[in-house]
């Protein structure tokens, strides 16, 4: 399992999305106009930083004046600090791809887009995500203060090279304290002494709150679907609700004391056994209680002995979790929570979480 | 980390206590702030979530006047002194003109940080066509005391960033030590060092950040 991890932050750094570009056509100032730029996006990166790429395809066609790019996808601006392949998870229910993405280099919709200086305001966007992540797991964002600068300046640079060794140097200088649980060994990348075979566990055998960053993007249908492809297009970011909450959960120690300093895959089977884990389900309940489901329906499929409510309120009015997309995988929702986190959060340290749900009905 | 009670020990506060706070400041504000519209409480109700608990407080269409402020002092000099070489009579209707010319809208969000655990000030300006003003003007319609506060202090530093629910670029009052000064605050106020009543947290939070956007609140609302 140890080595399984290591590998799992290998693929979200690798997680790239082909790229179809097009000039939007106002600005096509050549003739025939210019093919569309290919290029493959990195999941974990943003798209302005891509136009040095995608420039050079365009830049005989472009009419004369200054440049102040942005993109759209089906004519949605697209909002440039969030991170491309959360875009892509989110955008398109059926993957696309490659993903056609039109690019404009005039007409900045400064009314409903952030503005964007460039490298600049990427970096801006990142390090200060990087504080509020610091500030939900540590309390405080003193560790990302304390940086020196040009600490700051490499730790950026590996995210924006996709350079995972180098930012695996450098994170031990983050000092963000471990999400843990008893499956977590991501804890080795942001500190040395957990790569012993235990967890580190509060002797007195407190419960411990833990908060942990996440960003929650939800879609909503109004109606069932059978395929994705029968998802609606989106027009608006209002369809959207975006949550940018932690999510709070117990870490239990009651269990935890009898499998101390045991392996990884131990570890689950007492876990699972006692039935005490936090999973992804409990994580986005605990953000949208609206989607809270009901038990009486989920003891088959789990295999757990759990208590049958007796409720009057059946699914169909409820709303349902339909979909739920981090790192482009389709997760299954009782996976450990803390797992998840650890693996396949962002370099700065947030969980982005794409879930499709259909709204309840009132 | 602890919730004994709605307002957290270290200055912060939780989404329920923001909640009591909000509506709490807003019937203060409503009684002894009469100079103003009362603020309204945007419930947070969509499509996928029906949380009729969470909100923010909004105040919108405020109008600032350059000409109007106390900081102005400045100003009107530099305005006498250009009137006094143009002719003598001054056509009064073209004064009257420019002052709504010089007429700006401002719009104020509370909203809660569920990150940071405080609550934060977003807000906007726009004139009379609905055109939104950029941070160079913002700064000429604040009281020149909080432009020296901003260049200098790393506490009340404003950012353009998206608001939270709203898809729009909004202004924020950065966050960053809000539940030190809150600290300072209840520690100052109360003679055995307790934390602040919930019911008044926003109202002290908002003694200290109004005064950054030249919105000052009555003594009254303190109590």
């Amino acid at each position: 399992m140890a080595a399984n991890e290591e590998e799992a932050v290998k693929y979200v750094w690798e997680g790239a999305i082909p790229l179809q570009i097009h000039l939007h056509k106002s600005e096509v100032a050549s003739h025939p106009p210019p093919p569309p730029a290919l290029v493959l996006a990195p999941r974990i990166g943003y798209l302005p930083l891509l136009v040095h790429l995608i420039k050079p395809y365009f830049k005989d066609s472009l009419p004369p004046g200054e440049d102040s790019i942005w993109f759209d996808y089906k004519g949605l601006p697209l909002k440039w600090y969030i991170p491309t392949g959360v875009l892509f998870d989110l955008l398109c229910a059926e993957p696309e791809r490659p993903w056609n993405l039109t690019i404009h280099f005039r007409g900045y919709p400064s009314n409903v887009l952030i503005p964007c200086e460039g490298e600049d305001s990427i970096k801006w966007n990142f390090v200060n995500s990087l504080k509020e992540a610091a500030y939900i797991i540590n309390g405080n964002c003193k560790n990302v203060m304390n940086m020196s600068q040009s600490d700051q300046e490499d730790l950026w640079t590996s995210v924006m090279n996709g350079d995972l060794d180098a930012y695996t140097r450098l994170s031990p200088k983050i000092k963000m304290e471990n999400i843990e649980d008893e499956f977590s060994r991501k804890a080795s990348v942001s500190s040395p002494q957990s790569r012993q075979g235990g967890t580190e566990i509060d002797v007195a055998g407190q419960v411990k709150t833990a908060r942990v960053p996440v960003r929650l993007y939800v879609r909503s249908v109004s109606k069932d679907f059978e395929n994705l492809e029968d998802v609606p297009e989106m027009d608006t970011w209002d369809e959207i609700s975006y949550l940018n909450r932690p999510v709070e959960f117990l870490r239990k120690e009651g269990s935890n004391f009898i499998i101390l300093k045991m392996r990884c895959t131990v570890l689950m089977i007492f876990t699972w056994l006692y039935g005490k884990c936090f999973t992804l389900r409990d994580a986005i309940e605990s953000l949208l209680p609206e989607y809270i489901r009901d038990r009486a329906q989920t003891s088959g499929e789990e295999g757990e002995q759990r208590t049958t409510d007796a409720s009057d309120v059946s699914q169909e009015t409820r709303g349902e979790l339909k979909l739920v997309r981090i790192q482009g995988i389709e997760m299954k929702l009782e996976i450990p929570f803390s797992w998840v986190v650890n693996n396949l959060m962002n370099p700065e340290f947030y969980l982005h979480v794409s879930v499709l749900v259909k709204e309840p009905q009132r | 980390m602890d919730s004994a009670g709605e307002v957290v020990n270290d200055g912060k506060i939780t989404l329920e206590g923001f909640t009591v706070a909000a509506r709490a400041f807003a019937d203060k504000w409503k009684r002894h702030n009469l100079s103003f519209p009362p603020w309204s409480w945007i419930p947070l109700i969509n499509r996928t979530m029906l949380k009729k608990e969470e909100g923010y407080l909004s105040l919108e269409k405020i109008i600032i006047l350059s000409s109007l402020e106390e900081s102005a002092e400045e100003e009107s000099l530099d305005v006498t002194a250009d009137w006094s070489e143009k002719e003598e009579s001054v056509d009064l209707t073209v004064l009257v003109q420019n002052v709504e010319d010089e007429a700006h809208y401002y719009d104020y969000h509370i909203v809660y940080s569920a990150s940071y655990m405080v609550p934060m000030l977003y807000f906007r300006g726009y004139s009379s066509d609905g055109k939104p003003l950029s941070l160079d003007v913002i700064k000429r319609d604040l009281p020149s005391s909080s432009v020296s506060l901003l260049l200098e202090s790393k506490w009340t530093f404003i950012t353009q960033e998206e608001h939270p629910y709203l898809n729009r670029p909004w202004f924020k009052l950065h966050p960053c030590g809000t539940e030190e000064w809150i600290k300072l605050l209840s520690e100052s106020s109360s003679s055995d060092g307790c934390q602040i009543p919930v019911e008044l947290y926003l109202v002290s939070w908002f003694s200290v950040v109004g005064q950054v956007v030249g919105l000052k609140i009555p003594r009254e609302m303190l109590i």
